[in-house]
């Protein structure tokens, strides 16, 4: 598909959806279904979708061992060996798996390739590693905040998450604090997407499924900040529908603001489309072949689950079936 | 290999992470959403019980009334507030509007604690007194 398409396919998918639960909320009154019904089947559609592609995944066999080395080997005693980033044991494999899912140690090694006069150079670019670990922090920050609408008590944990997070206080906006995660969410997104627009490289790759959750994941993070910082929607009345619903007795509070109904459609297209999206990566990371594995081939033997059962005859019971003839021909034997 | 274990751990770990909330809340009744309580001697006092502006304004709006009454004041030196029916408020937090809800425990936090905001103006600003108070 066309770059141009790409984008704008994209761009106008999310357009539709605001659009759809814009109309649906504030013509058609459809707030069950878009306060209610939409949101419980996307959830059940993730937790499914999910395990379905776990499941799936773990049903793959892993014949032999083939994480990435990226440093010294285990070798003789005296060679120092690199034990996170060539593990031998469970543990380096544990402890690299960290690296990678807390910190996303593999993109850190990101490297640009360009031609600098006549010489092939490669220049650490480390501008996508900060804009994901931004992202996927800010993310996750903002998740745990929201806790504050889903739970009662709110625990001490998710208030001082909240404290800490609203440090700065902004005098033109609807709010007295601002949340940096939320900054940092909208510039983080729009970074990745601009990467994808700006550098023709990558505009070549990319496909609707690279620019649709971007755009998606935008759209939730420019919904909720209008709430928060513009047309403000009624907190308590939004609190009382998400409590109903974690706690199966769903109802709708009177008065919300169509604006909540477009984030949460937002969100419920987010965690529908999840599962079958290049997002489950959340996933998937942690089953990653070339990174979770030991690399112990040569210490341990590892049997390929799908070779059929080979039949084998061992030097030993060729001796044992032929040594009176191989004593006689003059071949000498093993055990006399 | 499969390391069929493995995979049930984790998606053991996946589910109570992802039904986090709702294993938080099981047994437990949903709170009832708060009733902020009108009751105070000044509002007791009041022939129209009406707030500043209208009351489905005032809930969803109040935070972004009282950031302008803070900016008119402190920057603009603007001290009087004409409501939108044109009545003449006195721009104060303390004066004004917790004259009125002088029962700030019973009010403002009720709402407060629901959804988990603690604003900070009381850092500086006086709260009313109340009984149980020091
Ligand atoms: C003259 C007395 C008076 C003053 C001053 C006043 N209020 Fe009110 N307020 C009321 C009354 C009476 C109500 C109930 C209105 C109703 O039920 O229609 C109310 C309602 C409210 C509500 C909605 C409560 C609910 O149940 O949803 C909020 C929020 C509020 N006031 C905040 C404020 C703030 C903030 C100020 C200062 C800017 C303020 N009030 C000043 C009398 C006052
Ligand atoms: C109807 C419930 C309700 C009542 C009554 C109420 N508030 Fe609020 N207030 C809220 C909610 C909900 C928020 C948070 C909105 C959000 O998260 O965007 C809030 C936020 C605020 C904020 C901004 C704080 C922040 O950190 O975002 C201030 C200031 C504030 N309220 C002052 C008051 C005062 C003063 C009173 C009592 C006179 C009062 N409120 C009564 C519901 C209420
Ligand atoms: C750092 C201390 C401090 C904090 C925190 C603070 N204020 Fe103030 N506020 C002041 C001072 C000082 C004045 C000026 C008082 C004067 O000149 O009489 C003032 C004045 C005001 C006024 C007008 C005058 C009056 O009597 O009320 C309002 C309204 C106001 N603040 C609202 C707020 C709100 C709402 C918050 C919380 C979001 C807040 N303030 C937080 C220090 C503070
Ligand atoms: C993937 C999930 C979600 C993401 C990424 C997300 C993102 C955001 C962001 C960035 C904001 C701006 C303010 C802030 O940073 O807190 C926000 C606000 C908000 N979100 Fe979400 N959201 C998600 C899910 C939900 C759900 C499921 C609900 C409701 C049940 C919800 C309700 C709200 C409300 C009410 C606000 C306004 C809060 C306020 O005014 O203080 N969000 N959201």
């Amino acid at each position: 598909m066309s770059f141009g398409l790409s984008l704008w396919l994209s761009f106008f998918a999310v357009a539709v959806l605001v659009l759809v639960a814009l109309f649906g909320v504030e013509a058609a009154h459809l707030n069950y279904l878009f306060g209610v019904i939409i949101p419980y089947a996307a959830f059940a559609i993730f937790i499914v979708g999910i395990i379905y592609r776990f499941l799936k995944w773990a049903a793959r066999p892993v014949p032999f061992r083939i994480p990435t080395t990226a440093g010294q080997g285990k070798s003789l005693p005296w060679i120092k060996q690199n034990k996170i980033d060539n593990p031998s044991t469970a543990l380096g494999a544990f402890v690299r798996m960290i690296f990678e899912v807390l910190l996303f140690r593999s993109l850190f090694r990101n490297t640009r390739t360009e031609l600098r006069g006549p010489i092939l150079s490669y220049a650490s670019a480390k501008w996508l590693w900060i804009a994901a670990l931004a992202f996927h922090y800010s993310f996750l920050i903002i998740l745990i905040r929201h806790l504050r609408l889903f739970i009662e008590p709110v625990p001490f944990l998710v208030k001082t998450v909240e404290k800490l997070d609203s440090f700065f206080q902004i005098h033109l906006l609807g709010a007295p604090l601002l949340y940096i995660t939320n900054v940092a969410l909208l510039a983080a997104v729009t970074y990745l997407l601009l990467r994808r627009v700006v550098i023709p490289t990558l505009r070549y790759i990319s496909l609707p499924a690279d620019y649709f959750p971007l755009f998606l994941i935008l759209s939730i993070g420019i919904t909720g900040a209008l709430m928060r910082y513009f047309y403000k929607v009624n907190v308590v009345g939004i609190k009382e529908l998400a409590m109903g619903l974690i706690n199966f007795s769903p109802k709708i509070p009177e008065g919300i603001g169509v604006l909540f109904y477009i984030h949460l459609f937002l969100v419920s297209t987010l965690f529908a489309y999840f599962p079958f999206s290049k997002l489950t990566h959340m996933v998937g990371v942690f089953l990653s072949p070339t990174r979770n594995l030991a690399n112990n081939n040569r210490a341990v033997r590892h049997v390929n689950p799908w070779n059929y059962p080979v039949k084998v005859h061992t030097y030993e019971e060729y001796e044992d079936e032929f040594r009176e003839f191989m004593k006689d021909a003059g071949i000498p034997v093993e055990k006399e | 290999m499969y390391d069929g274990w493995k995979i049930i751990i984790g998606i053991i770990i996946f589910l109570g992470i992802a039904t986090f909330p709702i294993l938080y809340d099981l047994g437990k009744a949903a709170p009832p959403p708060p009733e902020p309580k009108i009751d105070t001697p000044e509002i007791k006092k009041m022939v129209e019980k009406k707030c500043v502006e209208p009351k489905s304004l005032m809930k969803i709006e109040h935070m972004v009334m009282l950031k302008d009454w803070r900016d008119w004041y402190v920057r603009e030196g603007r001290s009087i507030y004409i409501a939108a029916d044109g009545k003449q408020y006195n721009i104060s937090l303390s004066n004004t509007c917790m004259k009125c809800h002088s029962n700030k425990k019973d009010f403002c936090d009720k709402c407060h604690n629901y959804a988990a905001v603690v604003p900070y103006c009381w850092d500086c600003h006086i709260e009313p007194k109340e009984e149980g108070q020091l």
